[in-house]
């Protein structure tokens, strides 16, 4: 059987999820496509900075622009994603001051406030930066969570209509004539085949949309550019630090929740890597060397783990006639492009953008649908950034502290749905992040987990500084007793669940970090017996 | 402070090399840190139930003459096949002196069942915990499965189907006791050694024989998570007593109750026998004369120090930080004796956690007497036993246990040969 949307979107990352969101806002059935998790690609694999544009404002100034707007937007309507840190652009002495007049005047050209701070004062705001700076520029810089905004994005969409089906990976695209009228995809749980019908469909596919492109019959050169980061084992700074100077590797140190993160690293990657990425030791040590210049005690600070992402960079003389205005954002209409209707690319941009990117997918979309409905996301606030944060924690008074904080932070009003009636269910799963039993079957009904890094992604299971030694075991427990699955496959989502959590440690298996997977190893090998049978999803 | 010898660490090597020494007339210390991996015990101890190459071991006695082959560096092979078998059986003795029962020999692994419910071949078993003698089966029909209310670290339907497919028919069941809301009231408190503390008490044993009678219905036999008592040894048997009918625990996650037994029973009989046990003291630093160490010194003990004619080095793996690693080197951080490890990092890991991992057999360069070495020169009096030791991936082999109790016994007859 077959079934009718007015939209398909391929991808479930920000972007995605912000089209959907969009496009059921203004009335339009939408369907959306993800072949694994939400934000498993780019989304989930960066820095998670709210640019303040500051970055941009020298090379870029329209990026910049756009950076700032919506981090101003995100702040409203994304509240209980985000954390107005603040950030430093820190001159070291090899830098000069020379830049520091070129950034501040081309950020305040750009509308972003930035404000010279003497470095004492700087070093008094953020002890943890380089006490050897000769410089400082504060900006609005601060921290997004991007799993929490992607699965704000698709429960508003969801609440205005939307399905979401994640696990479900596009085969084909459905044709007729030079149009294209949907989609035939693959269910990687069930392994069963389905086609979905549209009248658009909508390739938001990251870095994958290059060949979710070619299956449609059309070519966007797109190049992998590959980012390695570090993610710390505390919290390092409380305000975001940068190099004053034109950007470059590991010049980001953002904190996040319990942690802080540094990177990027930049490099192209062949496209039959992306799906499996590796950080390199050159990668690491090269994050730590530029880190420690930034904030001298990450030299011997645990490193929780390692990752990367991979931007989808569009070749720049590829299209001279779908680009839309902006260099950093790529809207194409393949009807106008290469004459296939029915399709859209979107590409480019940055997590930041995401909602811009949204907007102008979303009124493509609808002038191709001869609809008249105005963009309404960047005033609509998301599910969890609809109450104020003490009005919420006097609801849930009965909640233990430090476990209600949690929830809030992570749920924002939607904390209430977790069930914190009883002992047993305000009983902690996961102790370094502080959550329950109530919390992960809230998760297990709501949001679409389909196995423990899923729950991961929604609850922050396993994130702390175990790395998910014993709450992973519990959590599998608790999936298997909601009839998530068998306890064999429980069993075996246990072993995939702690070999993703290896692949990240691995890189940086040393001191506390290899302690930490020795004890893994006894426990779950030694003393379970634990076995890695297959990969699965 | 003088002794004969002072022994580093306090896991199970270090108290079977203490035990070995004191019963032997030596006036010994132990300086213990905290932790071992006993508080991550199975409830059984390994002595070879694997190959390098990946072969399996029935017969310990017999598989380390093919181990000797194929790895010359393993602590086994120093040892040597007929003093491995030697060892193997005065290790099962020294856990009798210090009241721990086990079952199992040398000549032929048994099996114990793992908290997910995985049939695991080992050498001895402590008595109350389910072990077969078969590698697919266990010997009852159909048994019942209880777990304490809300209590995550132990989930019985992975043991429940695992068992089914063993033949075993299992019911589950969960039981509550008012002392266990007491425990529930704080969300981190449901922990293994806290339901555990519960049944030293007799009343909550017969409460529990009360709530177990009435629900268990025609069973073999009574399976329950290892939370019987933590003081107490006998709860398995004091729940008998009231059932009359044979019961028996299985691991849970950490901390686990019978390492923590374990540990304890052999640390008061180090102590019966005249032996110095110092826990949350940390050496901290030392004096050598030439190739032989003096003294150590600690951290609660300042400038007093503690002199002795020998000193073991039984202070275990990354995990107990008896080796450390940062992203260049890994060192011995004590006296910083010789360790064999690769320099390639990439050569440390395998990208599955679960296939071998090159770091686990890093460790403490010996020669034949396990005497330790610093720039390639011998230590005279300076010897390394247990999960310090280079050569071998006790988890992999199946032979973490073994290589700690064997090295032990071994370094103190030739500390008290060099007499």
């Amino acid at each position: 059987m077959t079934k009718q949307f007015d939209v398909i979107i391929i991808g479930g990352g920000a972007t995605g999820a912000g089209v959907a969101r969009d496009c059921s806002l203004r009335g339009l059935k939408a369907l959306l496509l993800e072949r694994g998790d939400i934000a498993t690609g780019a989304t989930g694999r960066n820095h998670g900075l709210l640019h303040s544009g500051a970055r941009y404002a020298v090379t870029d100034r329209e990026s910049a622009e756009e950076c700032i707007k919506e981090n101003m937007i995100l702040r409203r309507i994304a509240r209980h994603c985000v954390e107005p840190t603040d950030g430093l652009f820190i001159s070291l002495p090899e830098d000069g001051l020379e830049f520091q007049a070129k950034f501040i005047e081309a950020c305040l050209a750009a509308g972003i406030r930035a404000e010279a701070i003497d470095p004492k004062e700087a070093l008094r705001m953020e002890p943890s930066a380089n006490p050897a700076m000769i410089g400082a520029v504060r900006v609005p810089d601060g921290a997004v969570d991007p799993f929490r905004l992607t699965t704000a994005n698709l429960i508003d969409a969801k609440a205005h209509g939307a399905q979401v089906k994640t696990y479900h990976e596009v085969l084909d695209f459905v044709r007729e004539q030079d149009r294209i009228v949907g989609v035939t995809a693959l269910d990687r749980r069930t392994g069963q085949k389905q086609e979905y019908r549209a009248q658009i469909v909508v390739n938001a596919g990251g870095i994958w949309g290059h060949d979710i492109a070619r299956k449609a019959g059309v070519t966007i050169n797109m190049l992998p550019a590959k980012g390695s980061l570090l993610i710390f084992g505390h919290r390092v700074n409380n305000i975001v630090l940068n190099r004053c100077r034109k950007p470059a590797d590991a010049d980001i140190l953002v904190p996040g929740d319990t942690i802080s993160l540094i990177g990027t690293t930049s490099s192209k990657v062949p496209f039959d890597e992306v799906d499996n990425m590796y950080v390199t030791a050159d990668e690491v040590d090269l994050l730590l060397r530029e880190g420690t210049k930034l904030a001298p005690s990450l030299a011997h600070t645990r490193i929780l783990r390692a990752y990367a992402g991979v931007r989808p960079l569009v070749a720049s003389d590829d299209d001279p006639s779908g680009r839309s205005v902006s260099r950093g954002i790529v809207v194409l209409d393949h009807a106008v492009r290469d004459g296939v209707e029915g399709f859209i690319t979107i590409t480019g941009g940055k997590l930041m953008t995401y909602r811009l990117m949204a907007e102008w997918t979303t009124d493509l979309i609808c002038k191709k649908l001869g609809i008249d409905k105005k963009c309404v996301t960047a005033d609509v606030a998301l599910p969890g950034s609809r109450e104020q944060e003490q009005a919420l924690s006097k609801k849930l008074y009965s909640v233990p502290v430090a476990q209600r904080e949690s929830a809030i932070n992570r749920h924002g009003e939607l904390a209430e749905r977790v069930n914190t009636t009883s002992a047993a269910k305000r009983s902690l799963v996961c102790e370094c992040e502080e959550v329950s039993v109530g919390e992960v079957e809230y998760a297990l009904n709501e949001l679409d987990v389909h196995n423990l890094v899923d729950l991961r992604r929604r609850t922050r299971v396993g994130m702390g500084t175990c790395q998910g030694e014993l709450c992973a075991c519990r959590a599998a427990g608790l999936m298997s007793e909601a009839g998530k699955y068998c306890t064999r496959e429980a069993k075996q989502d246990l072993a995939n669940f702690l070999n993703e959590r290896w692949k990240g440690m691995a890189p940086v298996a040393w001191g506390d970090t290899l302690r930490e997977s020795q004890f893994t190893t006894w426990l779950y090998d030694g003393v379970c017996g634990l076995k890695n049978q297959k990969n699965t999803i | 402070m003088k002794f004969d010898t002072v022994i580093i660490g306090g896991g199970l090597a270090g108290l079977v090399c203490g035990i070995s020494l004191a019963k032997r007339g030596q006036r010994c210390a132990i300086i213990s840190s905290g932790q071992s991996a006993l508080h991550f015990s199975s409830g059984s101890l390994d002595l070879l139930s694997q190959l390098p190459d990946g072969s399996a071991v029935e017969c310990p006695a017999k598989g380390v003459e093919e181990l000797v082959r194929q790895s010359k560096e393993h602590p086994y092979a120093k040892l040597g096949v007929e003093r491995f078998v030697e060892l193997a059986e005065q290790s099962k003795e020294v856990l009798q002196w210090a009241g721990v029962d086990t079952v199992g020999d040398s000549e032929r692994n048994h099996y114990r069942l793992s908290p997910v419910g995985v049939l695991k071949p080992t050498w001895l078993t402590f008595r109350g915990y389910v072990n077969s003698e078969k590698a697919t089966a266990l010997k009852w029909k159909r048994v019942a499965l209880f777990n304490a209310e809300g209590f995550l670290d132990f989930y019985p339907q992975f043991l429940r189907d695992e068992l089914r497919a063993m033949g075993t028919i299992c019911e589950v069941h969960t039981f509550n006791l008012p002392e266990l809301e007491q425990i529930r009231q704080n969300p981190t408190e449901m922990r293994s050694a806290n339901v555990a503390r519960l049944f030293d008490s007799d009343g909550a044993i017969d409460a529990l024989a009360e709530i177990i009678r009435s629900q268990k219905g025609d069973v073999e036999a009574v399976l329950l998570p290892a939370v019987l008592g933590v003081d107490c040894n006998d709860g398995v048997k004091r729940l008998e007593e009231r059932l009359g009918c044979e019961v028996a625990v299985v691991a849970t996650l950490p901390p686990s109750v019978p390492g923590l037994q374990v540990q304890t029973l052999l640390r008061r009989y180090f102590q019966e026998l005249g032996g110095v046990y110092l826990p949350g003291d940390t050496v901290v630093g030392y004096k050598a004369e030439g190739d032989r160490i003096e003294t150590v010194y600690t951290s609660n003990h300042g400038d007093i120090g503690f002199r002795a004619d020998n000193f073991v080095l039984a202070t275990g793996s990354f995990f107990s930080g008896g080796l450390e690693a940062d992203n260049e080197k890994v060192v011995e951080p004590l006296f910083g004796v010789d360790v064999v490890y690769t320099e390639n990092r990439q050569a440390w890991y395998d990208r599955d956690l679960f296939q071998a991992q090159g770091y686990e057999s890093f460790g403490v360069r010996c020669d034949e007497n396990f005497n330790a070495q610093r720039a390639g020169r011998t230590v005279e009096n300076l010897y390394a036993i247990g999960a310090c030791l280079a050569g071998f991936n006790g988890i992999k082999d199946g032979c973490g246990a073994g290589v700690s109790m064997l090295t032990a016994l071994h370094v103190s007859d030739v500390i008290i040969k060099k007499k």
